[in-house]
């Protein structure tokens, strides 16, 4: 009787958890470090993806399957600086997983190991959806990806000892390649120095400040709050003024308000991968910095 | 630094050029004159670059004064929601009941005629240590100025392998709703099965565990224990024992269809056993009367929510369907007139079986607006009372409980101004008084300030 009910009892786990394989399951906020972890971390890594570029990371609700996803993570990745606060509380709390709680080498929010830009000086929401840790997407400066790229390395390390060379092997081979591929990013963006540009959100900020360039204006009146007529109308009228080179929007984004202002200036709209997978060529951090470079150097022809 | 560098070398320039071979005048003057350009250019450089090294000297102070320090930078996540109520009801909200249903003595009623101020919510979240997490929710009512206890819980976080232990007062995970706070619901007021099931939200006083399953597709199975304090078990008042009054069962299915859609499923089975849970009626002869129950309470819930939004990117349009079946089982005493007010105290058995539903939609169209119906329906099924069954007493003492079907249709559109704020236009057709329509008009604005909200799916 006893050894039957130890059989089902078993049974019951091996079928609840077919996630029972070696490799780290590891939980990506954000496409770009479900990309960084798979270059650190291999086949020695699981990455799910909790978002995709088509969505805002920052209106994501805490659907059951991310709540499940989260369950099961060795280690979740986040840009944090509330970018996710609509969410990822609740998942850490929903998920009843330990492992990934703030404080414990599985909770990595990439933004705290940057220097932050637009922290703001006044925090009043009257301004908008701001953050008062600062602009939390980090990611488009690709001296970022190698600083948060470290940390990773790190913490995969911390958590599964065993296979603690191969993370060091592959990190520096990644720190090879990304080093090399800064030295010719920089070469290119040389012409981008100084080139005036509109936004859509400030999602854009840290790729403006890598490459020099100048934000002239965002679609957004304020963060998070959508285009409205009256502030397109006086962008209309301040790029007569002094013409921006370029509109760019992540695809997460409505492109109805960057075409209406390219419509009325001339100024051409591009839509930017913004992170891995927003284009067929940005399947990974690579892709996504030679596709960034190379849209923006296209509409500079 | 450079400065002096410059000047040294200009001068230098300037007093070796006559010395020379007595160069003529018109040359002197045009090197002289290159020189003070080339000095001038350099020193606004040199000013633009100290006035930046300031900027940036300037922000990085500010950002380190930014930094809380001392007691007050671990304060709890402290949020306020206001809310405000312009509403406009053709039958007098005093006379509200539900026919066919026991009053739960609750907060059901569609509130006041006229402008009013709706409770005002204050909360504060914080993680108390690296093992528990702590909230509380205050409501301050406007009119008796008292402030209760919404919800105030210390919860586990990360106890491992998907468990999570809550204890305090917290609103119950029976059906879908109930667990949601009022002002993130999608329509002013709750569904009518969730009024006469549940006294409009149940919270009660106890301990939740909840175990999510290892797997890919969301599962999660949940218990809870608690008091009783409110209906089905209560009010207060006749229960002194030790032990729980209500007991509570629920699991949850979840998942991703495709990549836009998103569901949920739960059952979920509430067990009270009420002691002398006491109601108000009017008899047969006119007189206000007293009649309580003892006996047990079941109630069944099925839930179901689907939510749609283009790649699950709600930001400019979504979708959502949400939908509840409740049924509940009541057997036990009922006591008739227990003030003896009218004919005198009489005691028999009470037996019944009812159910209600409701389903509702709300289409975000564009990013701000928001469109949403909702139709409501409940079934007073069958009540047996032996006291009328052996002609003790008649039907008509008991006009509450006389069989009747409510229905309610309710139509809204809100306007949300950011995640923090929502306007609300709500026209409902009520037929939850016998044979009365009620036209119900509310005009309603909900804020929320301070910490951001993340709220369940």
């Amino acid at each position: 009787m006893k050894s039957i009910f130890k059989i089902l009892l078993l049974s019951l786990l091996a079928v609840l958890s077919p996630l029972a394989s070696a490799a780290l399951n590891v939980f990506a906020c954000e496409p770009e470090w479900g990309a960084l972890a798979q270059e650190l971390g291999g086949d020695k890594v699981n990455v799910y993806n909790a978002t995709t570029a088509l969505q805002d990371p920052h209106r994501i609700e805490a659907r059951p399957s991310l709540i499940a996803r989260a369950r099961n993570a060795d280690l979740m990745i986040c840009s944090g600086s509330e970018l996710e606060i609509g969410w990822v509380p609740l998942l850490l709390v929903q998920s009843g997983n330990g492992r990934i709680q703030p404080g414990s080498p599985g909770y990595l929010e990439a933004s705290q190991f940057v220097a932050r830009l637009e922290i703001p000086r006044i925090i009043d929401r009257a301004l908008g959806d701001i953050h008062p840790g600062g602009n939390p997407h980090i990611h488009l400066d690709p001296r970022n990806i190698a600083k948060v790229g470290q940390v990773l390395t790190e913490r995969l390390i911390a958590i599964d000892q065993a296979n603690a060379e191969e993370y060091r092997r592959r990190a520096d081979s990644f720190r090879q390649r990304w080093d090399s591929s800064m030295q010719t990013w920089a070469r290119l963006a040389v012409p981008l120095k100084g080139v005036p540009l509109v936004v859509y959100h400030r999602d854009f900020s840290y790729f403006i400040n890598w490459a020099g360039m100048q934000e002239a204006g965002s679609l957004e009146p304020r963060p998070g709050i959508p285009p409205t007529p009256v502030h397109l109308a006086g962008l209309v009228e301040q790029m007569k003024r002094a013409p921006a080179k370029v509109i760019v929007y992540s695809p997460n984004k409505d492109p109805r308000a960057a075409q209406f202002l390219s419509e009325r200036t001339g100024i051409p709209a591009v839509m930017m991968p913004f992170t891995v997978g927003g284009n067929e060529k940005a399947k990974d951090l690579f892709g996504l910095f030679d596709e960034t470079i190379a849209r923006l150097l296209e509409v500079m022809k | 630094m450079h400065r002096k560098t410059l000047c040294a070398m200009a001068m230098a320039v300037a007093w070796s050029a006559p010395l020379s071979a007595r160069a003529e005048d018109a040359e002197l003057m045009k090197i002289r004159d290159e020189i003070r350009q080339l000095k001038e250019a350099y020193e606004k450089r040199i000013e633009a670059l100290e006035k930046r090294l300031q900027e940036t000297e300037g922000k990085a102070g500010n950002a380190a004064v930014a930094v809380p320090q001392g007691e007050s930078a671990l304060n709890p996540g402290m949020s306020a929601i206001l809310n405000g109520v312009y509403a406009n009801l053709k039958q007098d909200p005093n006379t509200f009941r539900i026919n066919g249903f026991v009053p739960t003595m609750g907060e059901v009623g569609p509130g006041r005629r006229g402008l009013s101020l709706g409770e005002s919510e204050l909360g504060f979240t914080a993680n108390i240590d690296h093992r528990f997490r702590g909230s509380l929710v205050a409501s301050i009512s406007p009119d008796n100025n008292r402030i209760s206890v919404e919800e105030a819980t210390i919860q586990t976080i990360g106890l491992a392998n998907g468990f999570t232990i809550k204890a305090g007062r917290f609103f119950s995970g029976v059906g879908y709703q109930n667990q949601i706070h009022a002002h993130a619901w999608d329509f002013t007021d709750a569904p009518l099965a969730s009024k006469v099931f549940l006294g409009n939200q149940l919270s009660d006083d106890g301990i939740q565990l909840k175990w999510v399953a290892p797997t890919d597709l969301y599962w999660d199975v949940g218990v809870e224990a608690g008091r009783g304090r409110s209906f089905p078990a209560g009010p207060d008042g006749g229960r002194n024992k030790n032990g729980f009054g209500s007991g509570n069962l629920f699991t949850h299915l979840g998942g991703d269809i495709g990549s836009s859609t998103a569901w949920q499923a739960g059952i979920s089975y509430l067990a009270t056993s009420p002691q002398n849970r006491v109601y108000g009626d009017v008899d047969s002869t006119g007189t206000a009367v007293t009649n309580s129950f003892s006996g047990r309470s079941r109630l069944l819930v099925l839930d179901g929510i689907l939510k749609w939004a283009p790649n699950n990117n709600p930001a400019y349009t979504s979708f959502k369907l949400q939908g509840e079946y409740f049924r509940r089982s009541e057997n036990g005493g009922l006591t008739y007139d227990t003030q003896a007010a009218s004919i005198g105290t009489r005691t028999g058995s009470y037996r019944s079986m009812q159910s209600g539903w409701y389903a509702q939609g709300v289409y975000q169209f564009v990013p701000e607006w928001r469109i949403g119906y909702r139709y409501d329906r409940l079934d007073a099924g069958t009540t047996s009372i032996g006291l009328v069954n052996a002609g003790a007493l008649t039907a008509a003492d008991f006009p509450i409980l006389g069989g009747y079907s409510p229905k309610r249709n309710t139509l809204m559109v809100d306007w949300s101004s950011s995640e923090f704020s929502r306007v609300r236009l709500q026209l409902a057709r009520d037929y939850s008084r016998m044979g009365l329509a009620d036209n119900q008009v509310f005009l309603q604005y909900i804020v929320s300030m301070g910490a951001h909200g993340a709220h369940k799916f």
